[in-house]
């Protein structure tokens, strides 16, 4: 049920594949790294190619500096006969929001999202800075790791955390030990290497059903919400030590009628981003936080955020977890997030 | 360039070389910055924003220009210890979010302050400009402590049209990889092999092989050999002149289908008037000298006819 009060049509994720993200897989084109997790999550939803209504995906061709080259990746998928397909210029998490969005439609019951991205082959801070307002800010070059800077900057400043919780963040994700991480240089203050993202190339894919085939699947996680925001893109016009557009999404994704979370799996790729984020979805100290290892740890660019979604899944599917909260970041500093509600039984 | 694991790669550089326009409200600020003065813009709030945008947060058009500054305080920075190639200036220094002397939000730029132990949080600072503008945010060479400023003022700004466009250039270099199936295509180019790939399900050949038959999803992964000679399928006949021209026109550019390979590849016909090009022409490749020959489609020169009998449209008819 969502806050207005329209019932949604239930949908499920009854599948998740993911290549153990690597920092350089030379071997693999786009379409070798699509193909073995799509057929693992068809297989393992019982499905065939032919089952699936609706196929869409997330990629951004600026990592391979290829145009079109989400069409290349589209032989891994063997869309022939044609298939009804579909593409955002995104990371998958988006791609899986417009399969949930096709879903309450109601002609079709099946849809497989998948992600991919290869940013080994490019030079990551360069290609995140074209994707800045193109007046004011990538003119001046600013990359990611000096944007994700001065946001934890604002958050240290604030009083709400210090290095040191931040290293924690970085410990508990990457093991080892949080003081010891703090005599570690500067890559850009006041974040150190192990704040950062460890980038990695990847690929992901989620099957979700609705209708009988998903009452009739083995494994079910049901989206009981999703929803997506977006702050302004200038800087100056936000305040950088939250996130309010993860907690609107949350509001309207209807994370508080889960009850109790028992997982969370957040896209936080700098270790500061992490406390923002809890603190934007008031997770307490019961939830439990990026079992995954999360995107501090394997950040596939255009992947880490279906991946998010899908490990929650996972979670579920195994019984580790009866609800769980995914969360997906897109833009500098957290500027857009999308976050999903999922759990073991169906809205009451 | 060759890698351990038998991979080809090579370097590549995307360009782009866009100009932007600005509008009336950031067309009037980068004026402003050209002509050395700092504008912000009056919201529907009454707030001042800098830089100014055509709406505020809440969707309103903003509206009168406002001068700010030029000295400001850092709202938050980073410290950067080994500037990139993009970057404003070469010796390290800090990003800093400023909040210009009348503003309400922040601008980002770069404040060279000579140390970290020079920068903080509240820090005041002023600009430094550029003695040559021309209407960017790149103006502004960078800002500095005001209590070390000089606070040279901006030369006086000579009566200039207002700044419509700037060149907005995109440089973009990579290391790009052949992947594993077509660097071996590309390394039998240089032993005059041309190799294909084969779908251990529907048995069609492709050429390049390829890690995904897009019938079966499987791998198209067998390797086999196919003929350097073969069938025009199809051909156009370039007469525009463009740089990149290999010959200058007219000349036959020609998709043929190999013998063994269910799919054809793209390459030229020489040897003949364009005019007699057709479908069906039968065509063998010319390979460059041995000595010239490497991992590269371009080992093959061209192809030219045969003389042999054109095939049958029905030999073709599938692969058009
Ligand atoms: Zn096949």
């Amino acid at each position: 049920m969502s806050r207005a009060g329209h019932r949604h049509r239930d949908v499920a994720i009854i599948s998740f594949a993911q290549l153990p993200p690597v920092a350089r897989d030379a071997a693999r084109d786009e379409a070798e790294l699509v193909q073995p997790v799509v057929n693992q999550a068809l297989a393992e939803a019982g499905l065939t190619r032919k089952d699936i209504g609706f196929t869409v995906s997330g990629s951004c061709d600026y990592l391979i500096g290829r145009p079109f080259s989400f069409v290349s990746a589209l032989d891994g998928v063997a869309p022939w006969p044609p298939i009804a397909e579909s593409h955002v210029e995104m990371d998958g998490a988006w791609a899986l929001y417009e399969a949930w969005v096709r879903l309450q439609q109601g002609d079709v019951d099946t849809a497989l999202v998948y992600a991919y991205g290869k940013s080994s082959l490019g030079d990551l801070p360069a290609i995140l800075t074209t994707q800045l307002d193109p007046y004011y800010l990538a003119p001046l070059g600013i990359d990611g790791i000096s944007l994700a800077a001065l946001q934890a900057r604002a958050l240290l400043d604030s009083g709400r955390a210090s290095e040191r919780d931040l290293a924690a963040v970085a410990a508990a994700r990457r093991g080892g030990d949080a003081a010891a991480l703090l005599g570690a240089a500067y890559t850009v203050a006041p974040l150190r290497a192990h704040d950062c993202p460890t980038v990695a190339d990847g690929a992901c894919a989620v099957v979700l059903a609705a209708g009988d085939v998903a009452r009739r699947s083995a494994r079910k996680a049901w989206i009981r919400g999703i929803d997506h925001r977006v702050e302004p893109h200038q800087l100056g016009s936000r305040d950088l030590t939250c996130s309010p557009s993860t907690t609107t999404a949350a509001e309207h994704a209807g994370v508080a009628s889960l009850g109790a979370i028992d997982v969370a799996e957040l896209h936080a790729p700098f270790s500061h981003q992490e406390l923002i984020l809890r603190d934007a979805l008031g997770l307490g100290a019961s939830v439990s936080i990026n079992p995954s290892g999360g995107a501090l740890v394997a950040n596939a660019m255009m992947v880490a955020g279906l991946a998010r979604i899908g490990s929650a899944a996972a979670r579920i599917h195994d019984g580790t977890a009866r609800t769980a909260v995914a969360h997906a970041t897109s833009g500098p500093c957290l500027q857009q997030n999308l976050v999903c509600a999922l759990a073991a039984e169906v809205s009451p | 360039m060759d890698r351990d694991d038998g991979v080809l790669e090579a370097p590549y550089r995307l360009e782009y070389t866009y100009q932007r326009s600005t509008g009336p409200v950031i067309g009037r600020f980068l004026t402003g910055l050209r002509d050395g003065q700092l504008e912000g813009v009056r919201t529907a709030a009454g707030t001042v924003m800098v830089p100014p945008l055509e709406y505020d947060t809440q969707g309103a058009a903003t509206g009168e220009a406002v001068k700010v500054g030029p000295a400001g305080t850092v709202t938050t920075w980073a410290w950067v210890t080994e500037p990139r190639r993009e970057h404003p200036l070469t010796q390290p220094f800090a990003w800093a979010l400023i909040k210009l002397d009348g503003a309400d939000t922040a601008m980002l730029h770069a404040v060279d302050a000579g140390s970290i132990a020079a920068m903080r949080t509240g820090l005041r600072v002023t600009p430094r400009w550029r003695a040559a503008r021309t209407g960017s945010i790149r103006d502004l060479e960078c800002f500095i402590p005001a209590d070390a400023a000089s606070a040279a003022v901006a030369d006086a700004a000579a009566a200039a049209p207002s700044v419509t466009l700037f060149p907005s250039p995109v440089r973009l270099d990579y290391t790009v990889t052949a992947g594993h199936h077509l660097s071996v295509y590309l390394r039998a180019m240089q032993d005059k092999r041309i190799v294909g790939g084969r779908c251990p399900s529907c048995t069609k050949v492709y050429l390049p092989p390829r890690g995904a038959c897009p019938t079966c999803g499987v791998p198209a992964a067998e390797t086999v050999d196919v003929a350097d000679h073969g069938v025009v399928t199809t051909f156009c006949i370039i007469r525009i002149p463009f740089d990149a021209a290999p010959f200058p026109p007219p000349y036959v550019a020609v998709a043929v289908l190999l013998e063994g390979a269910d799919l054809p590849i793209y390459h030229l016909v020489r040897g003949i008037e364009p005019e007699q090009a057709r479908m069906g022409m039968r065509v063998k490749a010319v390979w460059v000298p041995d000595e010239q020959l490497g991992p590269t489609l371009a080992s093959i020169k061209w192809f030219e006819p045969t003389g042999e009998p054109d095939a049958d449209r029905a030999q073709i008819e599938r692969h058009l």
